[in-house]
């Protein structure tokens, strides 16, 4: 029998709706049967937390008097630049970005200590922030130079958005060459000594819901530890990926754009980091509830680590050279036991993402439903799925 | 009773270039493993060893370098792990050497133990949150 979104809320306005995080939802189907799981519960919480680096947030910073025109002028916070190309008072940090004087890899590998994410996370703590602006000064705009101190709860707006979070798998890095190598996936010893992953796996949203049933457009979350929404598919989306049996995309697949207020979220759950010799970036913590309307979406989020694939790319050669080649596919049981085989050798695996913080998350937005302090949505529009035809671009030079 | 213990000595720059270490060993009949030092001449200078032998000859050795002027750390209180900073990602746990970082089951919690800690580093910068730190 199939439930509607409505009847959902509807029970969870009541505090009478069954809730169970990705985890737990495994071995209830177990012992009960999928389909009396089916019956009797309604929502399945996720959860993922890890480095975001497609990961921003925009500001309107009030206007000063007399007024400036920060569009197109330039404008750091604590000295990492921000994009000034909107009008005047509205301003864009992204995680990446790094401090002018930042010594990058001059010295590698560099440390990058502090950039964009680190400036949200700090925001997002209600720590003051020193902003630094110059202007070209015009009629109406006339002031040319602003030097202040700048406080969250002071800004009118200041919105999370992040145009490709929550990828639904991605790639185990190894590196076969000589050399020990740097890399947004970590640090990678020489001739296949370790591998590095990042999903949540049996817990990662998007994996339970491998073909977008329940997530769309407008979808409500659990977002850097406050309220969010689903804004739009991600960059890089794309569901035409090979899949397992399970329909479960054994490469990267479906990303999310998602944005959210940042004034109700907290630093736990957004974290600047620094990955040696890459870059500085933002752990962003990602929950999506999904309503268990029928037993076949309920199938979908009985996939266990064991039954999620990922693919073993080379960090050293294949990745950087764009190739296509994957030396292996390895499950998430196998990755978090702590090594694997790869052509005959014991390869000791780590984790970007970290697991137990997705688990905190998926706990929490099952509590916030049930307390009723969170409704789901119906979606406003499907994320492009595989009927979508979507191909994944390149970009091929020319002049 | 034999003991071991690793241990951070701090060398004030009025005794840099004194013999204490020589001294420690010979008088006190210690074995000592040197995991990292940074001694400049005229300046304050540090070394972190592991240190064994029997319990009264260790605690006698213990009290000569006190003496001698050397500040005595133990290395477990030197190499911390700021809880608040820590997200439990696991990224040290492959390329610390001495295995001091173990992800615990079933709550993938990070451990870190601080007695197989030999204070080489790679973790401070290896940790992306930048949750470990060096008190030396």
């Amino acid at each position: 029998m199939a439930k509607t979104i409505e009847e959902i809320n509807e029970k969870i306005k009541q505090g009478k709706a069954v809730i169970a995080t990705a985890e737990e939802i495994i071995s209830i189907a177990k012992e009960k049967g999928s389909s009396c799981a089916a019956r009797e519960v309604d929502v399945v919480t996720t959860g993922t937390f890890g480095p975001m680096c497609s990961s921003g947030a925009y500001f309107n910073l009030g206007h000063t008097k007399p007024r400036i025109k920060l569009g197109s002028g330039k404008v750091t916070l604590n000295d990492v630049p921000a994009y000034t190309g909107y009008a005047a008072a509205d301003i864009l940090i992204g995680a990446n970005a790094l401090p002018d004087d930042d010594l990058r890899n001059r010295v590698h590998p560099g440390e990058f200590n502090y950039g964009g994410g680190h400036v949200i996370e700090e925001l997002v703590a209600g720590k003051d922030i020193h902003l630094i602006a110059s202007a070209y000064g015009t009629d109406c705009y006339p002031r040319k130079s602003l030097d202040t101190l700048i406080n969250i709860k002071d800004l009118n707006e200041a919105v999370l958005f992040n145009p490709r979070n929550a990828y639904q798998n991605y790639n185990v890095a190894v590196n076969a060459s000589d050399k020990t190598i740097y890399t947004y996936m970590g640090i990678l010893k020489p001739r296949l000594t370790n591998a590095n992953y990042c999903s949540a796996g049996q817990l990662s949203p998007l994996l339970n819901d491998p073909y977008f049933k329940t997530i769309g457009i407008g979808t409500r979350i659990f977002l850097g530890g406050g309220v969010g929404y689903v804004a739009w598919n991600g960059t890089q989306h794309n569901p035409s990926v090979p899949r397992s049996d399970n329909g479960i995309p054994k490469r990267s697949g479906g990303t999310l754009a998602v944005i959210g207020d940042l004034k109700q979220m907290n630093n736990r759950w957004l974290r600047g980091i620094s990955m040696l010799g890459y870059g500085a970036t933002l752990a962003v913590g990602v929950g999506v509830p999904i309503p268990i309307l029928d037993e076949e979406i309920l199938g979908y989020t009985l996939a266990s680590d064991a039954d999620i694939l990922a693919p073993v790319i080379d960090y050293s050669s294949t990745f950087p050279q764009r190739e296509a080649d994957v030396l292996a596919e390895v499950s998430y049981a196998e990755l978090k036991s702590g090594n694997f085989k790869l052509n005959g050798k014991n390869v000791a695996t780590a984790s970007l993402s970290s697991y137990s913080r997705a688990v905190e998350i998926a706990t929490t937005l099952k509590e916030w439903l049930q307390k009723g302090k969170f409704l789901l949505t119906q979606p406003v529009v499907p994320l492009p799925g595989v009927d979508a035809g979507i191909v994944s671009k390149v970009l091929n030079e020319r002049s | 009773m034999k003991i071991s213990h690793k241990l951070v000595l701090h060398f004030p720059p009025r005794i840099v270039e004194q013999p204490v270490i020589n001294n420690l060993i010979r008088n006190y009949d210690l074995s000592f493993n040197i995991l990292k030092a940074s001694i400049i001449p005229n300046q304050e200078g540090y070394v972190v060893l592991e240190l064994s032998g029997e319990q009264d000859k260790y605690d006698a050795g213990i009290q000569y370098i006190t003496s001698a002027g050397v500040k005595i750390e133990s290395l477990s209180r030197s190499v911390l792990r700021n809880s608040e900073r820590c997200t439990h990602c696991g990224a040290c746990v492959s390329v610390c050497p001495s295995r001091a970082f173990s992800i615990d089951t079933p709550t993938r919690l990070v451990n870190f133990d601080d007695t197989c800690c030999v204070a080489c580093g790679l973790c401070i910068k290896a940790c992306p949150p930048r949750a470990m730190e060096f008190h030396f």
